[in-house]
């Protein structure tokens, strides 16, 4: 039962209550009409103390969708908080206007923290670099749809992998399924932080590789998880010249990958995939975007119990 | 030999490890007392060669999880009637709670007013915490 539950660690909930949410996404994907009036009446807070366009746009087309309403902030400068109100304040006040909140918030644990205070259910829309659980919502999702299942995938992270919080997000998550194999292409200086080694990948006796050109392995991959890797992250120029190129994904490369690849991407794109993979039938990421809202949708749904 | 008066009724706080009495003594704010405190530095220990002592000439509230926190091998015995009633071991406890603060400044705690500074064992053997709000370990 997720009715009144809070979201703010992407394994807050069971793979079960996953697999739940992402049946009614489902649904709500084959028949978007009938879920149109579900949340009627209802109101979604949403509190961006960080400005994130894209995201706090899928939460409120989420909203809209369901026949909701939606009130808040898109940068604490024009709210009271610039007055110096406490978040435990904001949540208290904005929770008793709102049934639910979405919350984007520069620093790490605020979620976890305002959630002690807040009257509704609070959703982790962002915390600093710390976690963004309803993206690894839209990417499970995305990985189902694409695959059929989350079991037995050799899973490639392919860029910066040591500042994506995505990336660490998406990797905890999977780690709790079966027969799953990692493969994690970067610059040595941005491979995965050292406690996601040890504390997700080691405690979880996981199978993973790591390597520095996506050329090598591509053939091997089910999923392609591809980030932003920027010149400014490079410790020194040779390698940035000497890799750079192996980090942008072209037809060219997908030649030796699989014909059911999924090409995965939290998005905004620089130039790490050209478009002219856009129109491959293996490029998942503007269906991932999509996803993204009725996964939130779902979960929207779940939390305020109306479904 | 130096020797230390022995107290009648109170507390000992034994077996600190060398350099941490003084820490310990303003933390319980023992330079307030308005009864018989001795602080010993360096004394002689048979267990681990050397170690600082309290002896407290009164039965006052020790916060034993933070005394736990900051050196698990020290041990409180209690006094009555100069003789000891009681001796407790202390280990590390499962969470500490404002003895710490978090070292991220990406974390909320660097932010908001208020907050408790909270950090959960996550591995006795090794000693390491982590800030129940951004992850960050401290060790
Ligand atoms: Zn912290």
């Amino acid at each position: 039962m997720l009715k009144g539950r809070n979201l703010v660690d992407p394994r807050d909930f069971t793979t079960e209550e996953l697999d739940s949410i992402f049946a009614f996404t489902k649904e709500i994907i084959n028949r978007p009409e009938e879920f149109a009036h579900l949340c009627d009446g209802k109101i979604l807070g949403t509190l961006f103390y960080e400005p994130s366009t894209r995201t706090r746009f899928s939460f409120e087309a989420a909203m809209l969708r369901l026949g909701g309403k939606v009130i808040g902030f898109s940068e604490p400068g024009s709210s009271s908080v610039k007055k110096g109100e406490s978040l435990a304040d904001t949540l208290r006040t904005v929770g008793s206007y709102a049934d639910i909140i979405a919350m984007r918030h520069h620093k790490e644990g605020a979620p976890q923290y305002g959630a002690k205070y807040c009257p509704v259910p609070l959703i982790n829309a962002g915390d600093g670099g710390h976690q963004h659980p309803t993206q690894t919502l839209t990417d499970l999702y995305t990985i189902l749809e694409s695959k059929g299942s989350l079991n037995n995938l050799t899973i490639g992270f392919c860029g910066d992998l040591q500042f994506g919080r995505t990336v660490h997000s998406l990797i905890k998550a999977m780690s709790r399924y079966e027969n799953i194999r990692f493969i994690l292409i970067s610059p040595i200086e941005l491979q995965v932080p050292e406690y996601i080694k040890t504390e997700v990948l080691g405690q979880h006796g996981l199978n993973y590789v790591e390597g520095e050109r996506l050329e090598d392995v591509i053939g091997e991959l089910d999923i392609l998880y591809m980030t932003r890797v920027q010149k400014e992250r490079f410790f020194n120029e040779a390698d940035y010249i000497r890799l750079k190129d192996s980090y942008i994904l072209d037809l060219r490369k997908l030649e030796s990958a699989k014909d059911d690849l999924a090409i995965l991407h939290p998005l905004p794109r620089v130039n790490e995939i050209s478009m002219e993979v856009d129109a491959d039938p293996r490029a998942k990421y503007f269906q991932q975007v999509k996803n993204g809202m009725y996964v939130r949708m779902a979960l929207i749904a779940k939390l305020l119990g109306v479904r | 030999m130096l020797n230390i008066t022995s107290i009648s009724k109170g507390l000992v706080i034994d077996h600190i490890k060398p350099g941490l009495g003084l820490k310990i003594f303003k933390y319980l704010k023992l330079d307030e007392a308005d009864f018989t405190v001795a602080l010993i530095i360096n004394a002689i220990s048979e267990k681990h060669g050397r170690k600082d002592i309290i002896k407290i000439e009164n039965k006052i509230d020790i916060d034993l999880a933070m005394l736990g926190f900051l050196d698990p091998n020290i041990t409180v015995n209690i006094i009555e009637d100069e003789v000891i009633i009681d001796k407790i071991n202390l280990t590390l406890p499962d969470t500490v709670e404002n003895i710490i603060e978090c070292k991220n400044p990406r974390c909320i705690t660097a932010e908001e007013r208020d907050i408790t500074h909270k950090f959960v064992l996550i591995n006795r053997d090794k000693g390491l915490y982590k800030c129940q709000y951004c992850d960050q370990i401290y060790s």
